[in-house]
């Protein structure tokens, strides 16, 4: 997934805490699928690695038990040897999101949210929501502030928003600043991946109404 | 070259020899050095993360085994022993500790190479004790923050406020990093 232009990558924040292993599930999924179609964040997220391990480096030690090597072999023999990896499916989409919907984009169990948008939410941890987004060319997600973070992946198609233009690949990064519409470009329609830690705060009185039951 | 980053840079190919005489001779001895070395470290940053003494030695144990069991994966042109090693005892720790799930990004096609190139194994050991040795010279202020983002779980907004965070000292590893990727990929 390399010959794609993607303008808008992941922060140094965001890099660290999925390297520390701090973020909540359905903020990982969509750092980890950024990853998988992003060089650049790759590369910078191997450094973030590197920082850890010079941690463990640095850790004063602990003594280990009595014995503690002879029970860690024991645990060795008791296991065998590794299962291979099952073989990796063939899918348009990056593998970590694959996983999450156990298929391709047509596994995909859409309901409608109104005006043509249609979400699918993803299995995660209840600390934060992952959702797919279908918004149809031209159409609108309804204007909304953030009281948390959303990360909005692009996975297929593009759009634009106060802030600016997201292709394939593109991931915004939105926090309690920004209120924002995003608009699906007129070319094709664009399906996006969508994390967020609270729920999100529309302006428009109805999808305030509605929200409780769609759950955005 | 001073004597401390000598011996450190030997102490890297050390470890890095111990992993591959794992994979190719299930060698014991190899095993038990990097035990010694490792196990109790790992022990310590299980129990800075908030584990008790007694999950700490049981995870330890669980993420040494995985470095046995997962020795064929190990590439140092991508990792030192040390990073490979925090990367098993972070998804322990997230499991065992915060019992939640972390996605990993799709593994990349690495073609058809089945040995990694040696002076892409020397850059990379050499680049990890220079980050080794950068994070040493921070001041303490600092450090401190560095260690609470990887030891005390601080939200990713909690780390983008830490104005003081001194991700710039890491930036020209960053780059190296990247221009490895790239070479690599070719």
């Amino acid at each position: 997934m390399t010959d794609i232009e993607i303008k808008h990558h992941l922060t140094d924040a965001l890099l660290m805490a999925y390297s520390a292993g701090s973020l909540p599930e359905a903020f990982s999924l969509t750092v980890a699928t950024h990853i998988s179609m992003c060089d650049d964040c790759r590369a910078r997220l191997g450094a973030f690695d590197a920082m850890g391990g010079a941690m463990v480096e640095r850790c004063d030690s602990v003594a280990m038990s009595a014995g503690s090597l002879e029970a860690t072999m024991r645990r060795i023999r008791a296991a065998g040897p590794l299962a291979a990896p099952a073989p990796r499916a063939k899918s348009s989409l990056p593998q970590p999101l694959h996983d999450y919907i156990g298929g391709d984009l047509d596994a995909v169990k859409w309901r409608s949210v109104g005006m043509g948008v249609k979400q699918a939410i993803l299995p995660t941890s209840r600390a934060a929501t992952a959702r797919l987004l279908y918004i149809p060319a031209g159409a609108a997600v309804p204007d909304h502030g953030h009281r948390g973070t959303e990360l909005t992946l692009v996975l297929q198609g593009a759009f634009v928003d106060e802030v600016d233009h997201f292709g394939p690949g593109d991931i915004e990064i939105a926090n309690e600043d920004l209120n924002h519409t995003p608009v699906a470009d007129i070319g094709a329609d664009c399906i996006c991946l969508a994390a967020t830690d609270a729920p999100l705060r529309f302006r428009a009185l109805i999808p305030r109404l509605a929200q409780p039951f769609l759950r955005i | 070259m001073t004597p401390t980053t000598d011996r450190k840079r030997k102490e890297n190919e050390d470890w890095v020899a111990c992993i591959s005489r794992i994979r190719e001779a299930q060698d014991e001895a190899a095993f038990a050095r990097l035990f010694a070395h490792f196990a109790p470290r790992v022990k310590a940053f299980l129990m800075r993360s908030g584990a008790d003494a007694t999950l700490a030695e049981e995870c330890a144990q669980e993420v040494m085994a995985t470095l046995w069991q997962k020795a064929h994966l190990f590439d140092p042109s991508r990792a030192s022993a040390a990073t490979w090693i925090f990367t098993i005892a972070r998804n322990r720790k997230i499991d065992a500790l915060r019992k939640q799930k972390r996605p990993e990004p799709e593994d990349l096609p690495w073609g058809n190479e089945p040995e990694p190139d040696q002076a892409d194994v020397l850059a990379l050991q050499e680049e990890s004790d220079q980050l080794g040795d950068a994070i040493a010279a921070l001041p303490e202020k600092q450090r401190v923050l560095i260690e609470k983002a990887y030891f005390s779980d601080l939200s990713h907004s909690e780390i983008a406020e830490q104005t003081g965070l001194p991700l710039g000292t890491i930036k020209s590893r960053i780059r190296l990093a990247l221009d490895r990727l790239r070479h690599a990929m070719k």
